[in-house]
C-alpha cells in the first residue's frame, strides 16, 4: 500500500503516473530512473508490499553529499507538482506467486489516487519476433479503451505503431487461432494491461523490443519517445544527450580491473 | 536465440521471469505451487504439532510469560533491538553480549523452507533464531537468526516480529554478514581490505553511525534489507552494519569487525568488550569439510 513520507498525504488528482514493469533488460526501470534523475523529483512516499523482494540502499539521484544518505526502497513513490507528474520506481523483482497480487495493488492504488492517465514503460525480447515486427521501428504502444478516447490525435500525429496480435500457434490454420497480445518479458505489462482494460483504467503500454545487455541505450530510447509524447522536458535543448544519468548507474558490468591483471 | 554457430540457445533475462502471463498456463503453476504450498504446511504440521494460523511458514514461538502478555494485547516494551543476521554477527554478540549472565531467552522463530535441514521428530536443539531479553533492563532485545529466511518470507518475518514490539522510541540495529564478492567498487580492493563495515540508516534515526556510509551502487538485501524498509515506511530509527567479509562461514577476524558497534550498544547493556579466547573458540570452530575432493 502507499505510504506517504511527508507530514501530509499528497494529492496525485489528475496527475499523470509514469511506472515501469520490471521486463527483460529493465529497461522500463531505467528509462523512469532518467525521468526522475533529470526532472530532479522529490520523493513523497513509498509503496509498502510483501510483493517485492527487499532491498535498501542510499539515495540512487544523489547529486552531493548532504542527500547521500537518504534511506530508498524497493518501491517509491516521486512527484513534480508542477508538471502534474508522478513517477513510480520499482527496484526489486515481483516475486513469482505475487504478480497477480501485486498487478491488483497497483490497479486499485491508480483507481483511488485519481491519475487521469498511466503510462507503463516496458520492454519485450526480442528474439521473439515475428518477420513482421523484426522490420522498422523496435517501439510499440498500446492503450485501454479508456485513454484511447482522449488520446487518439495524439497517438496518430506520433505516428506510433500499436503492438500487434499474434496468432496464438504461429503456422497452424485450424482451430482456435484468434490473434491474441503477447508481450514475452515484459513482466506484469500485459497483465497490468487486461486488467486496467477490464476496470476502464486510461492506461498506456509503451514498450521496445530489446534484449540483455547493455540497456542504457534502450533506456535513452524509450525515455526519448516518452518525451515525444508527454513533453517532459523543455523543447528547447536540441541535444541528443538531455537526460541526466543517476550516480547509482555507475559499476553496471562489475568492479574495477586489478591492476596486476596486465 | 539462434548464435553465429547455427546452434539454438534459451535465453534467459535477468529482471523478468518466462511465461508468467499466460492465462491458460498458469492453472499448471498454480497447481503445482499449492502442491509446493501444500508440503511445505505438511512439513509444518508434523514438525511442531501446533495450531494452524493465517501462514505456518514463519512463525514465533514465545515464552508462556510474553505469549500471555502479548495475547492480553500488551506488546513487548522495547528501547532497543539488536538484530544479528548471519553466523558472524549472531557470533559476535554471543561472545560480547549474551556471554554476561543477564540475558533470558523469551523465545525462537521457526522459518521453514527449502534449505531447512530435515529435522526428524522435535525441532532442532539450536533454533536458527533466537530471542533474547535483558534481565535487569528488560527494553533491550537481542535476536541472533543463523538460519536461511527465503525471499518471500522477509517480509512477513519482519512484519511478525514488529508487530510484537512496542514502537515508541525504538532504535533498531542490524548486523548482518555478507560477501566482499557483493561489493561494488571502481578501485579494484586488494585482498587486504576485507573485512569492513558499511552503514545504512532510516531518515529517523538520528544518532552518528559508527563507519562510513554504503556508497553508490551497493544495496543492502535480505532481512537487514527487509528490517530497513519496515523502519523506513514507519518512521523507525534504525541502522544496519553491514560486514563485507571474504571468508565463508564463522571467522574470528570478521566478528571482531562489528566491534566499533559495542561503543554505541555499551550504552544501554553492559558487554564484554575483550573475551577470552576460550569464548572466541566456542564459536569460530573450523568451517566443516563438506567435501574432500579437491585437499
Amino acid at each position: 500500500m502507499f505510504i506517504s513520507s511527508q507530514s501530509s498525504a499528497p494529492s496525485f488528482r489528475d496527475f499523470t503516473l509514469v511506472m515501469p514493469a520490471v521486463a527483460v533488460g529493465n529497461v522500463g526501470q531505467l528509462a523512469v530512473d532518467l525521468i526522475v534523475s533529470t526532472l530532479n523529483m522529490s520523493r513523497v512516499g513509498h509503496i509498502h508490499t510483501d510483493c517485492l523482494i527487499p532491498m535498501a540502499g542510499n539515495n540512487p539521484y544523489a547529486s552531493s553529499k548532504e542527500d547521500g544518505e537518504e534511506l530508498h526502497t524497493p518501491a517509491e513513490v516521486y512527484a513534480a507538482a508542477e508538471l502534474k507528474l508522478a513517477v513510480l520506481q520499482i527496484r526489486a523483482p515481483i516475486l513469482q506467486s505475487k504478480t497477480k497480487k501485486f498487478r491488483q495493488l497497483l490497479v486499485s492504488w491508480i483507481k483511488s489516487s485519481g491519475f487521469s492517465r498511466t503510462v507503463v514503460l516496458s520492454s519485450s525480447h526480442a528474439y521473439q519476433r515475428d518477420d513482421q515486427q523484426l522490420q522498422g521501428t523496435p517501439l510499440r504502444y498500446l492503450v485501454t479503451p479508456s485513454l484511447l478516447k482522449g488520446s487518439a490525435d495524439a497517438l496518430k500525429e506520433l505516428g506510433w505503431r500499436e503492438m500487434e496480435r499474434v496468432p496464438a500457434f504461429p503456422g497452424l490454420t485450424d482451430g482456435n487461432t484468434e490473434p491474441r497480445l503477447c508481450i514475452p518479458g515484459g513482466g506484469i505489462t500485459k497483465g497490468l494491461y487486461t486488467d486496467s482494460c477490464k476496470e476502464d483504467l486510461p492506461l498506456a503500454v509503451l514498450l521496445l523490443f530489446c534484449s540483455e545487455g547493455d540497456n542504457i541505450p534502450d533506456a535513452f530510447t524509450l525515455a526519448n519517445h516518452l518525451n515525444d509524447w508527454l513533453h517532459l522536458l523543455d523543447d528547447n535543448s536540441k541535444q541528443p544527450n538531455k537526460w541526466k544519468i543517476p550516480t547509482s548507474w555507475s559499476l553496471l558490468f562489475g568492479n574495477g580491473i586489478p591492476p596486476a591483471l596486465f | 536465440m539462434a548464435t553465429f554457430f547455427g546452434e539454438v540457445l534459451s535465453v534467459y533475462s535477468r529482471a523478468v521471469e518466462e511465461d508468467d502471463d499466460e492465462l491458460d498456463e498458469i492453472e499448471e503453476d498454480e497447481q503445482i505451487r499449492r502442491e509446493l504450498e501444500e508440503k511445505r504446511q505438511k512439513f509444518m504440521l508434523h514438525l511442531q504439532e501446533l495450531l494452524i494460523y493465517g501462514n505456518l511458514e514463519v512463525h514465533l514461538h514465545w515464552s508462556p510469560e510474553v505469549s500471555e502478555s502479548l495475547k492480553s494485547g500488551n506488546k513487548l516494551q522495547c528501547s532497543d533491538f539488536i538484530l544479528a543476521v548471519g553466523q558472524n554477527a549472531s557470533s559476535f554478540l554471543s561472545v560480547h553480549i549474551l556471554s554476561t549472565p543477564n540475558w533470558d531467552t523469551i523465545g525462537r522463530a521457526s522459518v521453514w523452507n527449502e534449505r531447512s535441514r530435515a529435522v526428524t521428530g522435535q525441532s532442532c536443539e539450536e533454533s536458527a533464531c533466537v530471542f533474547y531479553r535483558h534481565k535487569d533492563n528488560p527494553t533491550v532485545l537481542i535476536c541472533q537468526v543463523s538460519c536461511y529466511v527465503a525471499e518471500d518470507q522477509l517480509f512477513q518475518w519482519t512484519e511478525k516480529v514488529f508487530d510484537c514490539l512496542q514502537l515508541r522510541e525504538l532504535n533498531v540495529t542490524v548486523l548482518s554478514d555478507t560477501s566482499v564478492a557483493d561489493y561494488k567498487t571502481a578501485d579494484y580492493l586488494g585482498g587486504s581490505s576485507a573485512p569492513f563495515l558499511r552503514s545504512l540508516h532510516t531518515s529517523a534515526f538520528g544518532d552518528q553511525p559508527v563507519c562510513q556510509s554504503l556508497e553508490q551502487p551497493n544495496i543492502v538485501t535480505g532481512l537487514a534489507a527487509a528490517v530497513l524498509n519496515h523502519c523506513q515506511v514507519h518512521r523507525i530509527a534504525a541502522v544496519v552494519y553491514q560486514c563485507y567479509s571474504d571468508v565463508i562461514g564463522p571467522d574470528s577476524v570478521t566478528m571482531e569487525t562489528y566491534k566499533p558497534v559495542l561503543t554505541k550498544l555499551g550504552r544501554s547493556i553492559q558487554l564484554d568488550p575483550s573475551p577470552s579466547t576460550d569464548a572466541l573458540r566456542k564459536f569460530v570452530r573450523t568451517t566443516d569439510l563438506q567435501s574432500n575432493l579437491y585437499i
